[in-house]
């Protein structure tokens, strides 16, 4: 392979990883936008949402193949995440709302933990295979290999940050979530249902974290339950790069999050590649704090 | 009331000369350990309220830097303490460099990112560290000619003397000048900062001292195992130090202590439901907070005089 075919290789592996880092983004970013709370369960859900695929495909059983297979985990997997991602909120945000910002956030990481033993105690601690319904496409297009798999999650990706960005947009709960996340006191004062928006936030983005969750599985043919944790630090490193509550800027904080790591795996080492992208969040936020696209969001503090 | 504590801390003394079981004083030994953490992180998230998501780090570096001493040039526990306490100080003041610039939860995550670095350079560095199988054959503490080795009790009293001194020394730092300015900077850092108080040395100068005493449990840590994995180090460790300092009550010492206690002790008392371990873990942080979110022991602890 010449340089440019080894370059252009980690370029499609890191869009193909980013653009899932980009789903699970959306929801950090969205929650925080509207509560400040950084949402650690949200990798949790993450990670149930390619459990929830696997379920489903078990269940339908092999009369079902191909795309409606494919689409039947990924509908499952979004409508059980959105319900886990509602139910969250209900239970444990809710009832925090007027509490410091530090008890929110220990009972986030209470979630997490409560999350991820669950799932270990339920469907075990090893490494699940996560069969593909899909058939196994391969092109090569001049001497780089690209996976139907790839293009299925980078068109996927692509087409849910479209829907996302025109649902709030045009509609009126899209218009309120922005509102919300402006000021909530000022929304309250509208009429604006504060509390029925901050639950269709964490819905939205969990049902995208749960999308991203079967993507993710299948990309990699197996999910464990400790990757939400890694994946969901990850994506809320994607947020944060994009700079954090802003929906476009999570996008493409995910997809440059993928690219560095694609790229740092093909020319330092597999190892090393983590590192590199924490290096470069801790190096973003000493020189520019806000992130890339941050500079929308006021200083709270 | 101080009486008490007097009574209390000389029953915690004695223990071990009226209980002889390795077992309990291990576990206490753990929450001890886990005691000096909860204290230093304390310093940082509670007496000045920086959110720190990647304390493990230092205890990580204190460890590492007393093993690599060890190992490499012999030198033994009584001055791998100091050691220890200073190098991982110096990397509390350097990781506080980006609070120049980061505030609230953007410097939380500036801090998470630098606890996942610190472990991945642990694990990747093979070289020095022994990587993902770590560093083994650390010599333990001595005393004369005593050697600890292996026994229970010696690492009681070490690290029970540890708290006490950590818990003094954060008691006199908080009723002076520089506790009151900390507090200023926790309640409001604009309004402190027009006070002509230097906020930045003063945020430097708690990172460093919070990570210091993170340093000297982390050599206390790698000198009574005599081995150290990274996976000891883990982002686990963080949100757990940082569960027991709110658990026990924010910015109050004593509280950090209580709180490591319960969150040591109470997972030993679970054990026959080992399975469960963690998911109660996470079900008591959630009902803790939604039952009493100021902590066991309350906010602050006494007001600052």
């Amino acid at each position: 392979m010449s340089w440019q075919q080894v370059l252009l290789q980690q370029l499609v592996n890191g869009l193909t990883i980013g653009a899932v880092y980009a789903l699970i983004a959306l929801g950090y970013t969205m929650v925080y936008g509207i509560l400040q709370l950084i949402n650690f369960a949200h990798g949790e859900v993450f990670m149930l949402g390619a459990y929830v695929g696997v379920a489903a495909l078990a269940l339908l059983g092999p009369s079902v193949s191909g795309l409606p297979a494919g689409l039947a985990m990924a509908a499952a997997a979004m409508a059980g995440c959105a319900a886990l991602g509602w139910g969250i909120e209900r239970l444990a945000y809710r009832p925090l709302r007027r509490s410091p910002k530090l008890t929110a956030l220990i009972t986030a990481i209470g979630v997490s933990f409560l999350l991820q033993n669950a799932v270990m105690l339920g469907f075990g601690a090893r490494d699940r295979r996560v069969p593909n319904p899909l058939p196994a496409v391969r092109w090569a297009i001049g001497g780089v290999a690209v996976t139907g798999m790839q293009v299925v999650i980078i068109v996927t990706a692509a087409l849910m940050l479209v829907l996302l960005h025109r649902f709030i947009r045009r509609t009126r709960l899209g218009q309120a979530m922005l509102a919300t996340a402006q000021d909530p006191v000022a929304a309250r004062l509208l009429g604006i249902p504060v509390d029925t928006v901050i639950a269709w936030t964490f819905v939205i983005g969990s049902a995208l974290a749960g999308l991203g969750g079967v993507l993710f599985g299948l990309y990699y043919s197996t999910i464990n339950f400790h990757d939400g944790y890694l994946t969901g630090l990850k994506a809320f490193t994607a947020a944060v790069l994009g700079g954090i509550g802003n929906l476009p800027g999570a996008a493409l904080g995910g997809v440059l999050l993928g690219l560095l790591e694609g790229l740092s795996a093909g020319y330092l080492s597999s190892q090393w590649k983590n590192a590199v992208a924490f290096l470069v969040l801790v190096l973003l936020l000493m020189f520019r704090p806000r992130g890339l696209m941050g500079e929308q969001v006021a200083d709270r503090a | 009331m101080k009486r008490r504590g007097l009574f209390l801390a000389a029953a915690l003394v004695i223990l071990p000369v009226v209980d002889g079981n390795a077992y309990h004083l291990d576990v206490l030994t753990t929450a001890w350990l886990y005691a000096l953490l909860a204290l230093g992180l304390n310093l940082i998230v509670g007496f000045v309220g920086l959110l720190n998501l990647g304390y493990a780090a230092f205890f990580a570096i204190g460890a590492y830097t007393y093993a690599l001493a060890n190992l490499h040039a012999g030198v033994p526990f009584w001055l791998g303490l100091p050691l220890a306490a200073v190098v991982a100080g110096a990397a509390g003041v350097l990781l506080g460099l980006p609070a120049i610039r980061a505030r609230g939860d953007y410097l939380a995550i500036v801090t998470l990112g630098f606890g996942e670095i610190v472990r991945l350079v642990v694990t990747n560095l093979e070289r020095w560290t022994g990587g993902p199988n770590g560093l083994m054959g650390i010599a333990n503490p001595t005393l004369g000619r005593y050697d600890f080795g292996v026994a229970s009790a010696p690492y009681y009293w070490l690290t029970l003397a540890l708290v006490g001194l950590v818990i003094w020394v954060s008691q006199r730092l908080r009723r002076s000048r520089i506790g009151r300015a900390w507090a200023a900077i926790r309640e409001d850092e604009l309004a402190a900062q027009c006070m002509g108080i230097d906020t930045l040395r003063l945020k430097l100068l708690a990172h460093g001292c919070g990570a210091a005493v993170a340093g000297l449990a982390g050599c206390v840590f790698a000198a009574k195992q005599g081995a150290i994995t990274p996976d000891s180090f883990d982002f686990v460790v963080s949100v757990t130090v940082l569960a027991m300092v709110i658990l026990g009550g924010l910015g109050n010492p004593l509280g950090a202590v209580v709180g490591a206690v319960v969150l040591t002790v109470a997972p030993e008392l679970l054990r026959e439901f080992a399975a469960y371990r963690m998911l109660l873990f996470g079900a008591t942080l959630l009902v803790i907070m939604r039952v009493r979110p100021q902590g066991l022991l309350g906010t602050y602890g006494a007001p600052a005089r």
